[in-house]
């Protein structure tokens, strides 16, 4: 029964994330592409003493199908992870409706998975980023990353521990503190990465950065209110007792 | 209209329980590691690595790439 509940998460999950990468997709295409493509003709300006390199996949398929494929995928397999961190959480956390474990592990993830890595290595348009140190900023990233989830996991075990102790308030501040000072050193320690070239427009570089960021508080926002939504008609799968109360308070 | 001073025990319905870890398990190991397979091809692919020879997949979801916040050539 349990197992079963689990799977019917799992499907749910990857289900909400596909929808919230349809929105999110909708941001990356009308927000983020217009940035991609000044990027572009800004590499092709400086590069002209190159020979240009063979298309392998055509602009206008890049910015559409291409997009599309990366960012859907992006959702569902987000979607089917955070799904079964709910599975985890629920309950675990605190007493939380479905609805509201939902929208905090989103929003949790947000942070944790994205914005957290985003402050110390931002999202770079094409023509930012030099191709001979892509081994390096690929492991910073993901190093980041994944010390950013663990970092949030520890801080969420550390709350729950202090609780008894300190009451919940001041044990999530706790907890949140140690989270922070935590990334602060990680932010310290970690080698800075700029590979702006010089002439680089500054606007198209924020106007970039901004849009990556509206991409994923649309993803994780959308996949945190389907998601709610949707596990919250799994745990409580009757309508009859809405509309039951509702015929009541009517004839009242 | 009067549905604010219905009892709230009819609008707040029970708070559903933990899941047993041994339920999950099985489900998250499988399941996150194929997300993860995923989440490697779209994000990182013909990048510093390569499970593919080319540079098909780097192409394709190059804008994806782009906006995610991957790093990319």
């Amino acid at each position: 029964m349990n197992s079963a509940t689990v799977r019917n998460l799992l499907v749910r999950g990857m289900l909400a994330g596909l929808a919230a990468g349809l929105l999110a997709l909708v941001v990356a295409y009308f927000l983020g592409e217009p940035y991609v493509d000044k990027a572009i003709g800004f590499e092709e300006s400086h590069a002209a003493a190159h020979e240009h390199e063979v298309e392998l996949v055509s602009r206008s398929l890049q910015s559409t199908a291409g997009l599309a494929t990366g960012v859907l995928i992006y959702g569902v397999a987000f979607g089917g992870i955070a799904a079964l961190a709910y599975c985890f959480a629920l309950g675990r956390v605190g007493r939380f409706s479905p609805r509201a474990t939902a929208l905090l592990l989103s929003g949790t993830a947000l942070l944790a998975v994205y914005v957290v890595p985003f402050l110390k290595y931002p999202a770079n348009p094409p023509a930012v980023g030099n191709g001979d140190t892509i081994g390096k900023r690929t492991t910073l990233y993901f190093l980041m990353m994944v010390l950013s989830v663990l970092l949030a996991v520890a801080a969420t075990i550390l709350g729950k521990r202090l609780a008894p102790k300190l009451g919940t308030w001041y044990a999530t501040v706790v907890a949140v503190a140690a989270f922070a000072v935590a990334i602060g050193l990680a932010y310290a320690f970690l080698p800075v990465i700029n590979e702006v070239p010089n002439d680089f427009p500054a606007t198209v570089l924020w106007r970039f950065r901004l849009s990556a960021l509206a991409i994923q508080v649309t993803l994780w926002g959308g996949f945190g209110l389907v998601f709610g939504e949707l596990a919250d008609r799994l745990f409580h799968p009757k309508p009859a007792t809405l509309s039951t109360g509702t015929a009541v308070a009517a004839s009242q | 209209m009067a549905q604010h001073v219905a009892p709230p025990t009819a609008t707040t319905p029970a708070l559903p329980g933990k899941l047993p870890l041994k339920d999950i398990a099985p489900w998250a190991v499988f399941f996150g590691i194929l997300m993860l397979v995923l989440l490697y091809f779209v994000g990182a692919e013909q990048g510093a690595t390569a499970v593919v020879s080319g540079e098909d997949v780097h192409e394709w979801v190059h804008d994806a790439r782009h906006l995610l916040g991957f790093p990319c050539h």
